[in-house]
């Protein structure tokens, strides 16, 4: 009845997930207690859970990245004390657990922060820099968010029920096939990616038709700021890449349920077409995330310097060959598992060609500085110290891209540190420059700037701290995932990187407290105008938060970094430009299409895993069923009225008038 | 959102979205090119008619005129301009796959080829 799930599954003997979930346990009952008696749970229902609206969809992206980055992090610093005690002694993790926490933490942070975060920034700012009223198709996007967060719980689920993978992030088999695995922990992490790789597939199907096909009149591709040209190189990878992703774990799935030998030892199997595979996806996902980082650079370097961005036609060439090279260079991965000096050099070469479009980017963003007026917000010191810690490691990438050197290097800390390296330093710090510039434009008001900046400073020197001495290690020969060590000389290096992540702890803190504090002070730092950083693209040309039909006329573009000229125009004329003539607006219906689609997914992989199989035709019925019910809907959007439009716009008409005048004073 | 349109791209067309001038005839030939093609990979599998091994490359050159059929009467890929986006993601993702299955094929090769015998690695480990 139960398949394979029995009382035993839950680890009573083990006080760490046990504590650790019931807390969590506690604090999510907490919540959804303080919903229902707070009488908000239609609001929850009716604004954000069934909203096809893209700001709140990636505003709910964001949201589970951060929720995530949390759960990731505990892992981190579990992993950097074990290692600091664990010299000569055990330490408090037994390698069966810390497994785990290694191979959730990398799950967790590549699949379920750093993913979320870019998508969510995407989906928030893209339509809004375009000029447009929506995605291209609203309800898919609810059903591309609720299915990651469907794969998020799944792996959260793990902890109390069952186990999670020890196979790594990436399940090399044969380790992750059924002989030398065959706990349900695989399965955990093979469906928990299966169903959230669908959820990023249809994201970027959205987001490449959305930037290709849908624009402001007048917005040409050489007009799009240069985040929306990032957001769709970073999303027709998508949707070149996760098939493969989908396809190799859909294969490795079958081995391990239906008997197959794809990747096994025996029967003709070969485990190294599965490294070959995965990296093939691994590669360009690497790309996903950072492309879309380098377009919030690009666009907060901009703003901040109050300079239109340097080399653009550069940097649109630079984004679009790196989409086409990220094909070309993933070998490098697997250097070590033995193709010929040919095979070898040429991808190596082939990396070392990609550093230059990157490299080209660097410059570009130092020259969009130079000779400008530069505010040191705590978006733009983001942008600094990733401008810094990112050529380090785009160094010691390039050195690991020459095969002997990578022979050393391979599988060692060094590696290791490189690419947290890049992940933090480029992915993160990219995010966390997003979160706080276009945190105003989402909900009204700025977050505080003190509490940023100092995040900012415990994130950078935590992070040095925590990752140079991985570097040293690395060279001194420690290979990574190491549960417990005897050399004397790792141990200081190792205590140093402990006290990193503890840095990078009071940073995370920080910045709770930064959210907890701009929220009560929200009136001190209210942004009237919508347009708080002297901003040049159109997200800034509508209201803080922006109406549900962002734009109530759209704008005519006719040049790039729209709205600053509009602002130098109405500057020079200050009498206020003529009323335009609004028209009703018609905007897709809420739908709760995605969210009940995510509860038969969560549901089919939650049976699945524990081989349910009447439970898993249950939800795979019940999921055709919502897709039929939606496919057969009557009306799918509804009218704004000309009035309400008219009198949204009016007030922020009114409040921008206000503040142009204030501006005309100040001169 | 109709008043959305963008004025620029409204002269692309989606795949299938011609609309019914394209008629039913196009599909019609389409459909019997298809099934020449599948009959002749099947006749040709088993004939005498021609060289031997040539029949290997003659199964690969009949699958990619039946892609072709497809994409032009079924998936009416045209070189039109009003399917340069349909021309471009169709080309992006050709050129992905060749990478893909090239890069494979090369890497594979490489790594079977250079794979320790299993007798001299079981000698190695005792």
């Amino acid at each position: 009845m139960l398949g394979k799930l029995s009382w035993a599954a839950v680890p009573f003997d083990q006080p760490i997930p046990m504590a650790a979930s019931a807390v969590v346990g506690c604090l999510i009952l907490g919540v959804l207690i303080w919903v229902v008696v707070k009488g908000r749970l239609p609001y929850l229902w009716n604004e954000w859970i069934t909203s096809v609206d893209h700001k709140r969809i990636g505003v709910m992206y964001c949201l589970l990245a951060m929720v995530m980055l949390l759960r990731g992090f505990t892992d981190a610093i579990m992993m950097r004390s074990q290692q600091a005690l664990a010299f000569q002694a055990p330490g408090y993790l037994p390698p069966e657990h810390y497994d785990q926490i290694f191979s959730a933490h990398g799950t967790l942070m590549i699949f379920f922060v750093a993913m979320p975060f870019v998508i969510g920034l995407m989906n928030f700012a893209v339509p809004l820099q375009l000029g447009i009223r929506d995605v291209a198709f609203p309800t898919l996007n609810s059903v591309g968010f609720w299915l990651t967060a469907s794969g998020a719980l799944l792996v959260n689920i793990s902890l109390v029920i069952g186990e999670f993978s020890r196979a790594t992030w990436l399940p090399y088999p044969p380790l992750s096939e059924l002989a030398y695995s065959p706990g349900v922990g695989v399965d955990y992490y093979c469906w928990a990616i299966q169903i959230s790789g669908i959820g990023t597939l249809i994201s970027g199907v959205n987001l490449v038709t959305t930037v290709l096909k849908m624009h402001a009149p007048g917005m040409t591709y050489m007009r799009m700021p240069m985040f929306c040209w990032t957001t769709l190189a970073a999303n027709l990878l998508i949707v070149a890449a996760f098939p493969i992703l989908t396809a190799t774990l859909a294969m490795l799935l079958l081995d391990r349920y239906l008997g197959f030998h794809f990747f096994t030892n025996e029967a003709g199997g070969n485990m190294m077409m599965f490294v070959n595979l995965i990296w093939a996806w691994g590669h360009p996902e690497v790309y996903i995330l950072i492309l879309p980082a380098f377009g919030i650079y690009s666009e907060v370097i901009s703003t901040f310097s109050g300079k239109p961005l340097f080399g653009y036609r550069s940097m649109v060439i630079a984004t679009m060959a790196i989409c086409i090279l990220a094909f070309m260079v993933w070998l490098h991965h697997f250097f070590t598992m033995g193709a010929g000096a040919d095979v070898n050099g040429f991808f190596g070469i082939m990396t070392t060609i990609i550093a230059v479009p990157t490299g080209v980017k660097i410059f570009n963003w130092l020259f969009t500085m130079f000779a400008g007026r530069v505010v040191f917000s705590t978006a733009l010191l983001w942008s600094l110290g990733f401008m810094i810690t990112f050529v380090v490691g785009g160094m010691t990438g390039v050195l690991l891209a020459v095969p002997p050197a990578d022979f050393v290097l391979h599988n060692s800390l060094f590696l290791v540190a490189h690419f947290h390296n890049v992940l933090i330093g480029g992915v993160l710090f990219g995010c966390f420059a997003g979160y706080n510039y276009w945190f105003p434009k989402a909900f009204g008001f700025r977050l505080h700037e003190g509490l940023g900046k100092a995040a900012f400073w415990c994130w950078t020197i935590g992070f040095y701290v925590a990752f140079m001495p991985l570097y040293v290690l690395g060279l001194e020969g420690m290979t990574r995932r190491m549960q417990h060590y005897d050399v004397p000389a790792w141990r200081p290096w190792l205590l140093i990187a402990a006290l990193g992540a503890v840095i990078i702890l009071v940073g995370i803190i920080l910045q709770i407290v930064q959210l907890v504090a701009s929220i009560r002070h929200r009136e001190d730092l209210r942004d009237d105008t919508g347009d708080p950083w002297n901003g040049r693209s159109l997200e800034w040309a509508t209201a803080s938060p922006p109406p549900v039909f962002n734009f109530a006329v759209l704008p005519s573009v006719s040049g790039s970094d729209t709205y600053w000229d509009l602002k130098q125009r109405a500057i020079q004329q200050p009498a206020p430009s003529p009323e335009p003539d609004y028209n009703s607006v018609e905007m897709p219906r809420n739908s709760p299409t995605g969210f009940i689609c995510a509860f038969f997914a969560t549901m089919m992989g939650f049976a699945l895993i524990w081989h349910i199989w009447w439970m898993a035709g249950v939800a795979i019925a019940g999921a055709f069923a919502t897709f039929v019910v939606f496919a057969w809907r009557d009306r799918d959007d509804y009218i704004i009225p000309v009035e309400t439009v008219a009198r949204i716009d009016r007030e922020n008409r009114a409040s921008r008038t206000r503040a142009l005048g204030r501006l005309g004073t100040a001169q | 959102m109709s008043d959305e349109t963008p004025e620029f791209g409204t002269s692309d067309v989606a795949p299938g979205d011609e609309g019914s001038e394209a008629g039913i005839a196009t599909y019609l030939v389409g459909l019997g090119l298809a099934l020449l093609l599948t009959g002749v990979s099947f006749f040709i599998a088993k004939t005498h008619l021609v060289w031997g091994p040539s029949i290997p490359v003659a199964l690969i050159v009949l699958a990619i005129a039946q892609m072709g059929v497809h994409l032009v009467f079924f998936l009416h890929i045209t070189t039109g301009p009003d399917n340069a986006n349909n021309v471009m993601a169709l080309a992006f993702g050709v050129l992905i796959v060749l990478l893909l299955l090239t890069g494979s094929l090369w890497i594979m090769f490489h790594l079977n080829h250079n794979m320790m015998p299993m007798d001299q690695l079981m000698r190695m480990q005792r």
